[in-house]
């Protein structure tokens, strides 16, 4: 050994000793993690599939097919009655979900802007109200606000018997909203498509005069114009069709219940309101910091060249803010998705309240909860992915 | 750095190691939990064997005579059935049956340890042998019975049924067509409304809670048309209600439940000695031998009350190692079978007046039967 110099002069040279390199040191910590996470996952997923094993569960998806048995209150879509196979049943689940989180996006959204805006508003009045509202609700768990809205609101409204009526077009009592709604007859389709050429014909109109106006500076009114195309067709066309293309159904108190027309349940009305005005408060607070991120300057300036107050803000201020604004929303809106979850407290039959009764009834609590969580993260991802791509859109770019 | 380094490496092990003893912290909880109850069986001054799983026949009234109590596991949350009276003493129609076999075994209806148990200790309360007796009023059916331990005799015969206000003048299903049902989710009753509507071609809109309290607290304040539950139930749920007579249980049942007594698997003689009970209880009723007048029917001529009272001829209290006159001793103390339904159940109950329906003796048309005392 002695006589080898070129491993002598390796172990005489007195560099970083291993235990204090940093590079092995990284390296090292690296492989610890990796092993800690990986055994952890692999004693997490052996416990269950151990204790599955023990107790009896089932673990596959096969009972997906077999017959539900139970009720649901209410659904969309799917015409659901419980000789219906437990993956409709929870298909049934999914779509009050998406329509419960739908509806209470684009309304938290609208309370949220009106909100926001109030509470720069230079009125005394609208400033303080929008205050209050925001430092309220904000500070009121939302589980909280659900069943205070539910059963001290609602559940405190009049008996069927007793409802509260608006003419014959609404009818209010403690299980739901009652209202007219329309009926469809043989020219509906025919009705339907001149509508949507209105609607893409107005949009069209709406850009080419807007863009005109933009050029040359001269008031074309593009707003008015799409206006009147969007009404002025489908008026013309339910004119001239042969047959009516909708027809306006009534509620009519049958046994129990008004039947026809269209229904609101107190559970759905209780946890829209409550999603909203929750999320609306959050909304409203991002859109406040929003504006003010605009330096004060664009505002002045656009006064200064005669801009009228809402003007200013739908073309200077909020295009900026919007950049700002978005990131946050992304967030919001998922949490409206995921606090429609407690619906279950409410009687609403979301995702989580069928997938709860699924458990119980098919027995398979792994399979079903795995279910709802890939089902709550997909539908997060999804939102994540249109709400990033618009941000992008609308960001800042540097010429 | 380095040192940050290292900490935040010793802290990522002290967590992995917390997040694996709590993993496996559960089960073990879990078997500390059932340790608790073994020893309750152990303190139990059981003369040399100890081990009480397969209990030779006979060995669980020597038990329960040696340790001069009944274990009786039971709830306090069920009125009428088993709940907790004004003095909080343990009440109610499944409670004075504990009390029934331990007037019988032990000569003295106050020698009962009471053990509430929940809905989910129940069966395994019964398989470890941890009560003498279960009554608490447990649905019999096979895999019960094959896995708990072995069911008695029926005392009560429930059924799903539906409460409605009184003010609709609704007497059937059928009228219910329509209807919103409040009904508690995740459980039989709400594939059983399913099924029944279903069966007969009639539309309803369930509204469903997880908490039961929700459920009637709903169809109090008018929010469905109808509720559904066992019968026994919506009876017990009626009585606490702000005006009971507003509501009325429909004369329809859509499902069995037979609520029945239980005892431990591997014990021939207790299990006959709690059968006997039972049927003495309801041959009493049928001969018309009530508490108050048991002594006076010690001289009575009838040779099936005389030999019910132990006052003539056998039937083999011998062989099930109780005393010959056990009988008189359970009448004493709580009366025959309809004496203890009218206590809770009855038109004055202590807990709510439910009719006997399908708990008559089968003289007067009900499913309550027994075989001769003889």
């Amino acid at each position: 050994m002695s006589d080898n110099k070129e491993p002598s002069s390796l172990f005489t040279y007195q560099g970083i000793p291993l235990w204090r390199d940093d590079r092995v040191l990284k390296g090292v910590a690296q492989v610890v993690s990796a092993v800690l996470v990986l055994g952890f996952l692999y004693l997490f997923f052996s416990n269950v599939l151990a204790v599955a094993d023990a107790r009896g569960l089932a673990l596959g998806f096969d009972f997906l097919g077999e017959s539900a048995g139970f009720p649901i209150g209410e659904s969309i879509i799917i015409d659901y009655d419980p000789s219906l196979s437990f993956g409709q049943a929870f298909a049934v689940g999914f779509l009050n979900t998406l329509k419960v989180a739908l509806v209470g996006i684009v309304l938290a959204t609208i309370l949220g802007i009106i909100v926001g805006v109030s509470r720069l508003s230079s009125n005394w009045l609208v400033r303080n109200i929008a205050s209050v509202y925001i430092e309220i609700i904000r500070n009121i768990p939302l589980l909280v606000l659900l069943f205070f809205i539910f059963f001290g609101v609602f559940q405190q409204l009049p008996v069927v018997q007793e409802s509260i009526s608006l003419g014959d077009l609404l009818f209010i009592n403690n299980r739901g909203f009652y209202m007219a709604w329309f009926l469809t007859t043989d020219s509906t389709v025919s009705w339907i498509v001149v509508v949507a050429v209105a609607i893409i014909l107005a949009m069209i109109v709406f850009v080419i005069l807007g863009r005109y106006q933009l050029r040359t500076g001269r008031e074309t009114h593009p707003f008015l114009w799409g206006l009147g195309i969007f009404i002025g067709l489908p008026l013309i066309a339910w004119l001239i069709l042969p047959t009516q293309p909708l027809h306006i159904e009534f509620p009519v108190l049958g046994n129990f219940n008004y039947v026809g027309g269209t229904t609101l349940t107190t559970s759905f009305a209780a946890l829209l309101l409550g999603l909203v005005l929750y999320t609306g408060a959050f909304i409203a607070e991002i859109v406040r910091a929003g504006i003010l991120s605009v330096s004060r300057g664009q505002q002045e300036a656009a006064r200064a060249i005669g801009l009228k107050p809402l003007q200013s803000l739908r073309l200077v201020i909020f295009p900026q803010a919007l950049r700002v604004i978005i990131p946050p929303l992304i967030s919001q809106y998922l949490n409206l998705t995921k606090n429609s979850s407690l619906a279950i407290a409410i009687g609403y039959p979301d995702l989580f309240a069928v997938g709860r009764i699924m458990i119980n009834q098919a027995g398979r609590a792994v399979p079903v909860f795995l279910m709802i969580m890939a089902t709550y993260l997909l539908m997060s991802l999804t939102y994540s992915v249109i709400l990033n791509l618009y941000n992008r859109r609308i960001s800042f770019q540097e010429r | 750095m380095k040192k940050t380094r290292f900490l935040l490496l010793a802290a990522l092990v002290v967590f992995a190691l917390v997040l694996a003893a709590c993993s496996q912290g559960e089960t073990e909880t879990v078997e500390v939990t059932r340790e608790v109850e073994v020893t309750r069986i152990v303190e139990v001054p059981v003369e040399g064997e100890a081990a009480p799983a397969p209990a030779p026949t006979g060995e669980r009234l020597q038990t329960v005579r040696d340790r001069g109590r009944l274990v009786c596991g039971s709830r306090t949350d069920l009125a009428g059935f088993g709940y907790l009276d004004e003095s909080g003493a343990n009440a109610g129609f499944d409670i004075d049956f504990c009390k029934a076999v331990a007037a019988a075994v032990l000569g003295d209806s106050e020698a009962v340890e009471f053990v509430p148990l929940s809905a989910a200790e129940r069966g395994p309360a019964l398989q470890t042998g941890e009560v003498d007796i279960l009554a608490r009023n447990a649905t019999m059916n096979v895999t019960r019975d094959a896995q708990w331990g072995n069911f008695t005799v029926v005392t009560f015969y429930d059924g799903q049924g539906f409460m409605v206000p009184s003010a609709g003048g609704i007497t059937t299903l059928e009228e219910l067509d329509g209807a919103t049902v409040c009904v508690t989710s995740g459980t039989t009753t709400e594939t059983n409304l399913a099924d029944a509507f279903r069966q007969r071609g009639l539309e309803f809109t369930p509204v469903v809670f997880e908490d039961t309290a929700t459920v009637y607290g709903t169809y109090e304040s008018g929010g469905c048309d109808a509720t559904t539950s066992d019968k026994s139930q919506l009876a017990a749920i009626r009585s606490g209600f702000a005006d009971p007579n507003a509501h009325m249980i429909l004369d329809v049942t859509i499902s069995k439940e037979p609520l029945t007594p239980a005892v431990p698997h591997g014990d021939d003689q207790w299990l006959d000695i709690v059968k006997t009970v039972a049927w003495v209880l309801i041959g009493a009723e049928e001969l018309g031998v009530t508490s108050e007048n048991v002594s006076e029917m010690l001289g009575s001529d009838d040779i099936k009350i005389r030999r019910l009272l132990g006052v003539e001829g056998e039937f083999g209290q011998a062989d099930l190692g109780l005393d010959a006159d056990f009988a008189v001793d359970i009448l004493n103390s709580v009366g025959n079978y309809g004496e203890i339904y009218d206590r809770y159940m009855g038109p004055d109950g202590l807990a709510f007046t439910l009719p006997r329906g399908n708990n008559e003796l089968w003289t007067n048309g009900g499913l309550i039967f027994a075989p001769d005392i003889k």
